[in-house]
């Protein structure tokens, strides 16, 4: 048993915990930051197959991003814990996961247990993980790369419309109404006759 | 030595857990777009583990791209949710059926 064996255990112990914690825990900010741990570990388990591009990335797509997006819906909806049909629903959801988890196994076989790992392929190519993938990206991968750049612009375009209100009775800017506006709508020159002023009375000032 | 079965061991364990969490929280819809993040986290354990075996660094440039559409898959899904709680006051999938026939 090697050392990198121990730390796959313990991160994989680590990473399935926090994830029963996730589905199981009653307020949905806990469960939030057990997903946030869950997250955590699997990155680990993510260095140990030498993907340290993907883990960081991970880390902070996830950790800093996605699950703040989380906890911030979780605190602004304010929710009672809803619970109800937990207990009812658990025989089903147990034996279903369980009767999945056996034949998942039963898939993955025992042979592949004794497979040895292969030399990293990206140190045998004579370069760094990040390198490796970039080279595969950027070259066999561009188009889809580029059409995952606008599927992140067309979620931003539609996230924001949907979560925006207006709410009547606050003072908002029109932007295009200040665009159109015509300054003769702003200012309005009066013609009108030079008006003499009248004549003081003459005071009878005398030294 | 981790071998690939232990990747995809971890890999299935995550999904049923994720599975069994879909069955058991039907109340609340966050705790469901949580469990779909963890279903592609174990699909992306799956893809890591068989590009680190196989020596092909397409499976990690998948599991770059799956990153990509599930953080914009739950920024709209979240988003929507705001507009259900602030339209309907409830996330309880139960309750959300104006679309049934």
């Amino acid at each position: 048993m090697t050392f990198q064996l121990i730390c796959f255990y313990v991160f994989a112990a680590i990473t399935v915990g926090a994830a029963l914690a996730v589905i199981s825990v009653r307020s949905p900010v806990h469960a939030a930051l057990c997903l946030v741990l869950t997250f955590f570990s699997t990155a680990c388990a993510w260095l140990l197959a030498d993907a340290e591009f993907l883990a960081i990335v991970l880390v902070l797509v996830y950790v800093g991003a996605v699950m703040v997006l989380f906890l911030f819906v979780v605190m602004m909806l304010d929710l009672d814990p809803l619970r109800e049909g937990f207990v009812r629903a658990l025989p089903v959801g147990l034996a279903v996961a369980v009767v999945m988890l056996v034949e998942m196994l039963a898939l993955i076989g025992v042979r592949a247990m004794q497979m040895p790992p292969p030399a990293d392929p990206a140190l045998a190519a004579g370069m760094s993980n990040t390198t490796w993938l970039a080279s595969a990206l950027f070259s066999q991968f561009l188009l889809p790369f580029e059409i995952a750049a606008l599927i992140l612009t067309v979620a931003i375009v539609a996230a924001i419309p949907l979560a925006l209100r207006h709410r009547a009775g606050t003072k908002t800017q029109n932007p295009g109404r200040q665009v159109r506006v015509d300054p003769r709508d702003r200012v309005r020159v009066v013609k009108m006759a030079a008006e003499k002023p009248v004549a003081a009375k003459p005071e009878s000032s005398t030294p | 030595m981790i071998t690939l079965a232990h990747y995809l061991t971890l890999g299935a364990i995550l999904f049923c857990i994720a599975l069994a969490g879909i069955f058991i929280n039907r109340k609340n819809v966050i705790t469901l777009l949580m469990c779909i993040e963890l279903m592609l986290l174990a699909v992306n354990t799956n893809f890591v583990a068989f590009s680190r075996y196989l020596g092909d660094p397409s499976g990690q440039v998948f599991v770059f791209f799956i990153l990509t559409v599930a953080a914009a898959e739950s920024a709209i899904g979240l988003a929507i949710l705001i507009v259900l709680f602030r339209n309907r006051a409830t996330i309880n999938v139960a309750e959300i059926d104006s679309l049934k026939g």
